[in-house]
């Protein structure tokens, strides 16, 4: 393959995304393991000098635009495509967030080419890339080739960790121009999260229910747990969906991410969009009725079983212990 | 006002997902196939917005098994018409789906004009892209997703629509209209509808079949799948065993000796 490697630099609010940095270090090793130069562009208006942190890339290039102040996922894509079609990368690596999702998918169907979803992971195998993509939730693997000089692949969260993707070494920083014409798509504000009755960021322990939970009147069941732990409630998305809790509890890609010590997970398969959330969490209990659930991939411990028949029961167990250390 | 809201199915999850023979797709003999969840959301999206607005709501799959049962259901819970695109093979990457949706909507009549194109975010099994972005290029259209609250400010002209950003941010965003947008959830969790009155819709209307559209490259995708098996990373929980109250009983050890409590 020739041409670059390019990695999307995602920025936002003004801010490079974490995400960013992991993607900058599998597309290090891609660069590297093709022996071709590893450029990171960045889009946005006023956002030059955030260039400077992305010394992991040989290179930066910039457009800065009044358009692109916002991400507008059409006028990002629009502004890559003629990026691309001037010069020519092998292979743009975009981070998949809630930021930069249909980025990828917008680029490609401009430039005639596809692109692949998902990936945490790139190999490359007798001169070709080929992506391994998380797909059905989590629960299976796919390994892709993209066909023709391009490969445009979506990168997940926690490919590589982001700590690898920073350096001190001064990339050299190109600016690049793009001609775009205003979008139907406007931003008008962003909505800050309204600060809930606990912050969940906060809580050294979370009980965190999913679907398994049932219905708005278990919630009560993990209460009880989380009384005993001294910790909170949290939820993953179809809790938060249903109202059975309000959005400040949710955990996940459009929720918080927490790292308390500990986090019982109680009838969360794990899909990535949950995992992204509480995978730093020091440690990690579910409770599952499916044994291939992918939330035992990230959990320490596990058990398989009925999530209301387990919950009190691991109260009760709990409170017991409690009581006895007590009169002891 | 006419929405229109495009469904795909997907594998159920919950069950055990099979790899076929050749290690490159899912064993389709033992899959379950239900309306990916997203769109169940983009569904019930429109019909909040009709029940608001008024107009019209037509609903457009692709034809998997199980399919019939969704589009009826749609039937039931309030859309004016229903159809389904019939004939191709099994397996359509998410740019082939997209590339039929944009094609059949153009033909078919009826269709076209749409004020909205609703669609779910993002499906379990989109490998290749996404429905939304994609058929909203192919028909010219602005592109909005992950959203969770669509309303009209003038009805016709202009949507207001709330995305999902990290960490609990919302960006309240302006569309011009006709749009495509991907919705990540309704502002109401999807409506049940009574097993009668599914039955009853399967008596009173009927799906409108219209044959898949030729495909791009003979139907040869842009990707090529080397192999695909389940997902089992190293690492893996250590599993406790025993009956429920043993199970909790071992796990509150864990926890105690750990000082969690």
């Amino acid at each position: 393959m020739t041409g670059n490697v390019w990695v999307v630099a995602e920025q936002w609010r003004g801010h490079i995304s974490e995400i960013t940095y992991e993607t900058l270090a599998l597309g290090r090793e891609v660069a590297d393991g093709l022996g071709v130069p590893l450029t990171a562009v960045l889009a946005g208006c006023g956002i030059k000098d955030l260039a400077q942190t992305l010394g992991c890339a040989d290179s930066v290039l910039y457009v800065d635009h009044p358009l692109l102040a916002e991400p507008i996922p059409e006028l990002c894509a629009e502004a890559l495509a003629q990026l691309m079609q001037a010069r020519k990368p092998c292979a743009l690596l975009v981070p998949l967030t809630n930021v930069s999702l249909g980025i990828g998918a917008l680029v490609s169907i401009r430039l005639g080419n596809t692109a692949v979803n998902s990936c945490h992971d790139i190999k490359i195998v007798d001169g070709k890339l080929q992506a391994i993509c998380v797909m059905y939730g989590g629960k299976i693997e796919v390994v892709v080739e993209p066909a023709g000089e391009l490969a445009i692949l979506g990168v997940g969260p926690g490919a590589r960790p982001a700590d690898k993707g920073r350096s001190e070494r001064s990339p050299s920083i190109e600016e690049a121009t793009v001609t775009l014409e205003d979008s139907r798509v406007r931003l008008k504000r962003y909505i800050d999260p309204e600060a809930g009755d606990v912050d969940l960021t906060k809580q050294d322990v979370l009980v965190a229910v999913g679907r398994g939970i049932q219905s708005r009147d278990n919630i009560t069941l993990a209460e009880e747990l989380a009384k005993a732990l001294g910790g909170a409630v949290a939820g993953s998305r179809p809790v938060i969906d249903q109202g059975w809790l309000p959005l400040s509890r949710q955990v996940g890609k459009s929720g918080l991410a927490v790292k308390p010590k500990l986090y019982v997970a109680l009838g969360i398969s794990g899909a990535p969009e949950h995992i992204e959330g509480m995978k730093d969490a020091k440690l990690i209990v579910a409770v599952n009725s499916d044994a291939r659930a992918p939330i035992f991939n990230v959990a320490h411990y596990g058990i398989v079983g009925d999530v209301l028949e387990t919950l009190p029961l691991l109260t009760e167990a709990i409170e017991a212990r409690k009581t006895a250390s007590h009169h002891a | 006002m006419h929405i229109l809201v495009l469904l795909k199915m997907v594998p159920d999850v919950v069950e055990d997902l099979e790899i076929a023979p050749d290690g490159k797709a899912l064993d389709l003999e033992y899959l379950r196939m239900i309306l990916s969840e997203s769109d169940d959301h983009a569904l019930e999206q429109a019909l909040l917005l009709k029940e608001r607005h008024g107009g019209k709501l037509t609903v457009l799959a692709l034809d998997a098994p199980e399919v019939d049962d969704a589009l009826f259901t749609a039937a039931a819970k309030g859309a004016d018409r229903v159809v389904k695109v019939v004939g191709m093979d099994a397996g359509l990457t998410t740019r082939q789906a997209a590339s039929v949706f944009a094609q059949v909507i153009r033909r078919e009549t009826g269709l076209l004009p749409a004020d909205l194109v609703l669609t779910g975010v993002q499906a379990i099994d989109d490998l290749d892209g996404l429905i939304a972005p994609l058929v909203a290029h192919e028909l010219g259209l602005p592109y909005l997703g992950i959203l969770t609250r669509v309303s009209f400010d003038a009805p016709g002209q202009l949507v207001q629509a709330i995305k999902e950003y990290p960490g609990g941010v919302r960006g309240e965003f302006e569309v011009t209209l006709p749009a495509v947008l991907g919705m990540q959830a309704a502002e109401k969790p999807p409506r049940y509808v009574p097993v009668a009155k599914v039955r009853a819709a399967m008596k009173s209307q009927k799906i409108d079949c219209t044959p898949v559209p030729t495909l791009a490259d003979g139907g040869r995708p842009a990707i090529e799948v080397v192999e695909m098996k389940r997902n089992e990373p190293a690492g893996h929980a250590e599993m406790l065993e025993g009956d429920p109250a043993q199970a909790s009983g071992e796990l509150c050890g864990i926890l105690a000796e750990r000082g969690l409590f």
